[in-house]
């Protein structure tokens, strides 16, 4: 009898997902992006949070921003199939089917949507919900197979988080949430594109559009230039709002100028130069658009503290 | 005979339960937490439910 229970269950066992399987729908990569710009959007604004409305709100944007990584992976599981970076995704590799991923992300989305709600306001939450709509149906759904410009316009997804944690605290959209949308919706093309200039992607094996396919590498090299032109007076012009101040003021100016020197550096140089040295631009400039978004959003905290203890 | 055998399997699935069991005994604790901290900041804890309560009538002005 035992024996016939064990062999039987052993094709099962192949496709039965594990806790970890579901918790990697939900990007935990990404949501850590997600979490520390909101929770920045949220403490930096002028309305004081309760701690325990404060973690419930970060916590159900974070999970808002997982579910739209679950309905992502349940609608692209035939394009991350046949992509090497993707292929050992939770649905590609087996472990969920896609109709789990998709109820799971309908599920999470509706529970982050109504305890965003009610924990702090309405417009928080459907701000949330435009954000889950706009990455799993807009983006994925609709734009990332049909234009080369789908970094762009998905940007605008990673970008609400610090509005949503702003309207959270303050119940309604100001300049200041505007321009914190606008420095991540301006930085995420040239990021994605410095990495897709070194990372040898199989996106055209996907067949999706993305830039350095459908435009050539030189027109990508120009357009990592225009997008950082455009990000400098976007992260500047957040300086002279009411919630930096001078840290964010310099670490902005200072951050902005070696940006702009990285993206003329990768405009000049051709592919020969690149292969040359391994991308060794291109790999730098990578690195450090991680840390500029990081260190402008910490410099917008460090102010508010300093405003907080009276020093600035 | 009882079956003692154990197979990865069993070892997923109970990692899933356990799981899904701390994600719900969290989520209660947040509900609760959620709860306690709006009462504490004074948020109105009734409200119109078809039943006329005199605590959540606005009041009404005398003298017309």
């Amino acid at each position: 009898m035992t024996d016939l229970t064990t062999n039987s269950t052993v094709t099962a066992a192949e496709g039965e997902a594990r806790f970890g399987d579901y918790v990697l729908l939900l990007k935990p990569r990404v949501m850590s992006l997600v979490v520390f710009t909101a929770l920045v959007g949220l403490l930096v604004a002028p309305v004081p949070v309760d701690p325990m409305i404060a973690f419930t709100a970060i916590l159900f944007i974070a999970l808002g921003g997982g579910a739209s990584g679950a309905l992502n992976m349940w609608y692209d599981a035939d394009i991350d199939a046949v992509m090497r970076r993707t292929a050992k995704r939770p649905v590609p590799a087996g472990k969920v089917t896609p109709g789990e991923a998709l109820t799971l992300g309908l599920w999470l989305s509706a529970i982050s949507v109504a305890m965003l709600g009610l924990a702090t306001n309405w417009l928080a939450a459907g701000l949330l919900a435009f954000t889950i709509f706009f990455y799993a149906v807009v983006y994925t759904i609709w734009l990332k197979r049909a234009t080369p410009q789908n970094i762009v316009i998905g940007g605008a997804a990673g970008a609400f988080p610090p509005m949503i944690g702003w309207v959270a605290a303050t119940g309604s959209v100001s300049l200041e949430a505007i321009l914190m949308f606008g420095l991540i919706f301006m930085w995420t093309p040239p990021h994605f594109w410095a990495l897709a200039l070194f990372m040898k992607s199989d996106y055209h094996v996907a067949k999706v559009p993305m830039l350095t396919v459908t435009h050539g590498r030189r027109e990508t090299r120009r357009q990592i230039l225009i997008y950082t032109i455009l990000l400098a007076p976007v992260a500047l012009g957040l300086g002279f709002t009411s919630i930096a101040g001078p840290v964010y003021l310099a670490a902005a100016i200072v951050l902005n100028a070696i940006f702009l020197k990285g993206a003329w550096d990768i405009w000049r140089r051709d592919e020969a130069t690149a292969e040359a040295d391994a991308y060794a631009t291109e790999k730098r400039v990578f690195r450090f658009s991680l840390s500029y978004l990081f260190l402008h959003f910490g410099a917008l905290l460090v102010d508010a503290g300093l405003r907080a203890w009276g020093i600035a | 005979m009882p079956i003692t055998e154990t197979h990865d399997l069993h070892k997923r699935r109970l990692g899933r339960n356990v799981g899904v069991a701390l994600s719900l005994v969290a989520f209660a604790a947040i509900v609760f937490g959620l709860t306690v901290a709006k009462i504490r900041e004074g948020a109105s804890m009734e409200a119109y439910d078809h039943t006329p309560r005199v605590s959540v009538t606005p009041p009404v002005e005398s003298g017309q």
